[in-house]
């Protein structure tokens, strides 16, 4: 914990690309004058109200923001049932899901394609877990008319065969990548080799808030929407601020795009899940924060699954979305500065909060939230009965069902 | 700081060898390189996630770490080949993240002890020299660094900032084991590097063959090899080092021929 409380929580990162001691640019020399011209790129395009313009009008109208603040009545009561008398909190869940595509990923995608195309890139790449990141690459890229090559671990190929298939539908090569488990680790080293070596024509999107500096920090200006607009829906429907946040964390996207917004709003708390896969004693989790240790991964400084030489372990989640060994560095700078709670789910837990939210409202959410909504299982019944959680749904669970069907015992 | 770069690269062009440790049996295998005339050694520590590798090396380092490789193995590899080759340059080249993981001061440590000359930490950006940077330097071990065809003039002094022993010139904006510049793209770009230090430049990405090697010879203090070697010690496993060391004698042969042309 560090003994200065900042004036802000919003002012990171420095102009280094640090916050505290993570994040930074840990980069192969060929890419530093890349990244040095994005930073430089992207500080002209937040300044330019015709970047935004364009920007806030995709979202509106080919993405469909804003997504609804959604009071989830019947987990709500569900929930209540066996809390103490007065608890249960109020349910809320920031509807992201609706989004063209079906997750967050695509807010972060429209911001980093039109910054491709200010800098005059025609090329594009991603790594995708889920497939839900390379689906939306492959969406704008089919907008806007960029070839686009999506790097995707063998494994996640085949757990996520519809995405690999819409991906393709949309014009995108996939690239299946075969080292390591085949995961989205290992994808993440592929599209930086690709990028490395096309750096003059190619355009690298990344899907979550890590990376080299600029990337934590646009992502997460791209994904703060999330949070902008729930935090504006929550005053307008109740008049006052949520108790708190919740969201799952992979990377850390949809997380930090919920929660920097309210960041300087002290009363509200919030709380990240990450997948805890088996369970945190053995190996086959995914819980950097919980599990890991700081060190360098893919162009940033933060918490790691690492062993004690530093060889970076393989996470395992049933979530495809989460299963990433590392963590974006403003949250491991969050968990330091105490500003922001973490905690985990296991693969058990979001399969039964998967089902919950299912048969109570009628939603069936990504396996990715599900972490979530199996955190507020645990905290909604100990908080009192006029609390507001507010949940972000951040992704519909059309692309997991044959993992869950896998999982539950159910041919298809 | 030793002077084992001083002395080598005062001789003329020199041939910089680069194994993965812990891939095949590496004392032979960096016998065998030495034998064959090989100037300065590069021993790759195994990583996980080679970002800036090739199918090559990226195959080395897991093979590598399959073995059990450990850091702990790694630097004593070195200080056995110190006590070997006491003349022989010996750089330690790898990612980060095992750099650091037991701390900086450490590993400096560590590799100072072991007789270690240079590092180059490969996802190291100048711009993150305080990580690993200081802690070298403290203990006379040279920081190497990487320029590549990117690396404008702007730029070339950051990278210079701190870093000794050579500089490693990438000429390729790639990863490693493919492709080869154009010699005309090497010349230009050591020559526009060497417009800004007095530091010896070696030249690597790509290098395979002795005519390669004896050209970039010409324009450069230093030619790199390494997925060719890889390649041989993946082929012939515990019969790589005479493979190794027939590979390395035309190599060095070509590249220490330059040294007669331009003394
Ligand atoms: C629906 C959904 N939620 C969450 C994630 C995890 O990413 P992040 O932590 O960056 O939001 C993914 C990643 O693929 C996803 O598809």
């Amino acid at each position: 914990m560090s003994e200065h409380t900042p004036n802000s929580y919003m002012n990171q990162p420095d102009e280094r690309g640090h916050f505290g001691q993570f994040g930074g640019r840990y980069v192969a020399e060929t890419l530093m004058p890349l990244i040095l011209d994005l930073e430089r790129e992207y500080r002209k395009a937040k300044a330019d109200p015709a970047f935004k313009a364009e920007f806030d009008d995709l979202l509106e109208h080919y993405v469909g923001r804003p997504s609804p603040l959604y009071f989830a009545p019947r987990i709500t009561e569900e929930l209540a049932k066996n809390a103490p008398p007065g608890k249960g909190a109020q349910i809320w869940f920031k509807r992201d899901e609706l989004n063209h595509t079906g997750a967050h990923k695509i807010n972060n995608c429209i911001g980093q394609i039109l910054l491709a195309m200010r800098m005059g890139k025609t090329r594009i790449i991603a790594e995708t877990g889920a497939g839900q990141h390379g689906v939306a690459t492959a969406t704008v890229c089919a907008r806007f008319g960029l070839p686009c090559t999506v790097f995707m671990g063998a494994t996640d190929v085949a757990r996520q065969a519809p995405n690999v298939f819409r991906m393709k539908l949309l014009g995108a090569q996939v690239v299946p990548v075969t080292s390591g488990r085949g995961t989205l680790k290992d994808a993440m080293n592929e599209a930086l080799r690709d990028w490395v070596a096309n750096v003059h024509d190619t355009f690298y999107i990344i899907g979550t808030a890590a990376g080299p500096h600029p990337y934590p920090e646009l992502v997460r200006d791209f994904q703060s929407v999330i949070g902008r607009e729930a935090r504006a829906q929550m005053l307008s429907r109740t008049g006052r601020l949520p108790d708190l946040l919740v969201a799952a964390i992979g990377g850390g996207s949809n997380a930090i795009g919920l929660f920097h917004p309210f960041l300087d709003d002290p009363d509200v708390k919030m709380l990240g899940v990450e997948a805890a896969g088996h369970g945190l004693d053995g190996d086959e989790h995914a819980a950097s924060l919980a599990g890991g240790f700081p060190g360098i991964l893919h162009g940033n400084k933060t918490y790691l699954l690492q062993d004690e030489d530093g060889q970076i372990t393989e996470g395992h989640s049933i979530s495809a979305g989460l299963d990433y060994p590392g963590i974006g560095p403003e949250h491991a700078w969050l968990k330091e500065s105490g500003r922001v709670d973490y905690t985990y789910a296991t693969d058990k837990e979001a399969l039964d909060a998967f089902q919950l939210l299912c048969r109570t409202e009628g939603i069936i959410p990504a396996l990715e939230p599900s972490h979530a909504i199996a955190a507020i299982v645990k905290v909604a019944p100990t908080m009192p009965k006029d609390a507001i959680i507010c949940a972000n749904l951040c992704g519909r669970g059309d692309k997991d069902i044959f993992t869950v069907a896998e999982a539950l015992g159910v041919e298809m | 700081m030793s002077t084992r770069f001083q002395t080598t690269f005062a001789k003329g062009p020199a041939l910089v060898c680069f194994i993965t440790a812990g891939d095949g049996d590496t004392a032979a295998n960096l016998d065998a390189l030495v034998a064959g005339g090989a100037d300065v050694i590069e021993l790759g520590m195994p990583f996980t996630d080679p970002m800036a590798d090739g199918p090559a090396i990226q195959a080395a380092n897991i093979r590598a770490l399959g073995n059990g490789t450990k850091t702990a193995d790694v630097l004593k590899l070195a200080a056995d080949f110190r006590a070997r080759h006491p003349e022989v340059p010996l750089v330690l080249m790898g990612y980060a993240n095992p750099m650091i993981r037991r701390g900086p001061e450490w590993f400096a440590e560590e590799a100072a002890k072991a007789g270690v000359d240079g590092v180059i930490s490969v996802d190291l950006a100048p711009e993150e020299d305080q990580d690993l940077g200081p802690a070298l330097r403290d203990k006379g071990i040279s920081l190497i660094r990487l320029a590549t065809p990117t690396t404008d003039d702007k730029r070339i002094p950051a990278v210079l900032e701190g870093s000794s022993g050579f500089l490693y010139y990438v000429s390729v904006a790639g990863i490693t084991g493919k492709q080869q510049a154009a010699m005309a793209s090497i010349e230009e770009n050591v020559q526009r590097i060497k417009s800004h230090t007095d530091l010896p430049v070696a030249v690597g990405f790509g290098v395979r063959t002795p005519e390669q090697a004896a050209e970039i010879a010409k324009v450069a203090d230093g030619v790199v090899v390494g997925s060719a070697f890889i390649d041989l010690v993946e082929k012939h496993g515990a019969q790589a080092p005479q493979h190794l060391k027939a590979l390395v004698e035309g190599l060095a042969k070509a590249v220490h021929s330059a040294r007669k042309a331009t003394a």
